[in-house]
């Protein structure tokens, strides 16, 4: 059996991967797909433990993070469109009308 | 042995391909290593013994969300977008925090050592029935959960359609 201290590493792995996208990525596609690889990091540490403490508590949990990352899928790539709608862009850091 | 290689391939396979997705200059490309990504956590899962979150991790993410990436991708036009740079002006320091973010992690793990200071599991078997149990825990103990998910996904299907409206009338 795999420690679960190696699945934890790889989670760990996954989510920096997701924040450096978010964080330095100016397509606003990309960070959400950067999201979605912060939400598998999240699954993979609640399926690990799931598994160590033999319940099934910690899938539950990761089949509704799978359907929280679908409506925000869904809401994201609405407000994407409307967005490029309005201002012809899809880089975060051209969208400052707030930026005085 | 077998289970810990397979291991190994799936995660170098998960970080590359993750490592891949956010330095894609094309959006296009970035949903096909983010697909890559989305396999190997799923082979993972099956390597973990949760059956039906495998199913749903390919069903619904490869097979739902993904495509409506894509479609996303190909409606707003990419072609300006391949001339610019492609990354922040302030992307040194979104690495250093993300990385000193991972050091906080990895020496978390460090201090506690491969135990992680857990309980001592029940130990015991598998639960043969992956996909049976997390029925009964869904549609038993989780039943109010279950409902308010369900609420959040309608929600976000009327969000989605207003947000993607031409006009507001």
């Amino acid at each position: 059996m795999i420690p679960t201290v190696y699945y934890i590493l790889l989670s760990s792995g996954l989510f920096t991967i997701g924040v450096i996208g978010v964080l330095t990525r100016r397509n606003i596609l990309i960070i959400l797909m950067s999201i979605e690889l912060i939400l598998n990091a999240v699954n993979i540490n609640l399926v690990a433990f799931s598994q160590y403490f033999r319940s099934v508590d910690g899938q539950v949990f990761a089949i509704f993070v799978v359907t929280d990352a679908a409506a925000e899928a869904a809401v994201g790539l609405g407000l994407i469109i409307a967005l490029f709608r309005n201002k012809e862009t899809v880089n975060a850091d051209e969208i400052d009308l707030l930026k005085w | 042995m077998l289970p810990l290689i397979a291991f190994g391939i799936l995660s170098v396979v998960a970080l590359g391909s993750g490592t891949m997705v956010i330095t894609r200059r094309n959006a296009v490309h970035s949903v096909i290593w983010l697909i890559v990504t989305l396999f190997a956590v799923a082979g993972i899962f099956l390597l973990q013994h949760a059956e039906f979150l495998f199913a749903v991790q390919i069903i619904l993410y490869v097979g739902g969300i993904m495509v409506l990436f894509l479609f996303v991708v190909m409606l707003v036009n990419i072609d300006v977008a391949l001339k610019q740079a492609q990354f922040r002006r302030q992307w040194q320091l979104g690495v250093f925090t993300a990385v000193l973010v991972f050091a906080q992690l990895a020496y978390a793990l460090y201090k506690t050592g491969t135990g992680l200071n857990l309980p001592v599991p029940p130990g015991g078997p598998e639960p043969a029935h992956n996909t049976q149990a997390i029925g009964q825990a869904l549609y038993q103990t989780y039943m109010l959960p279950v409902e308010i998910a369900s609420l959040l996904l309608l929600v976000a299907i009327i969000g989605a359609v207003i947000m993607a409206k031409r006009k507001f009338e």
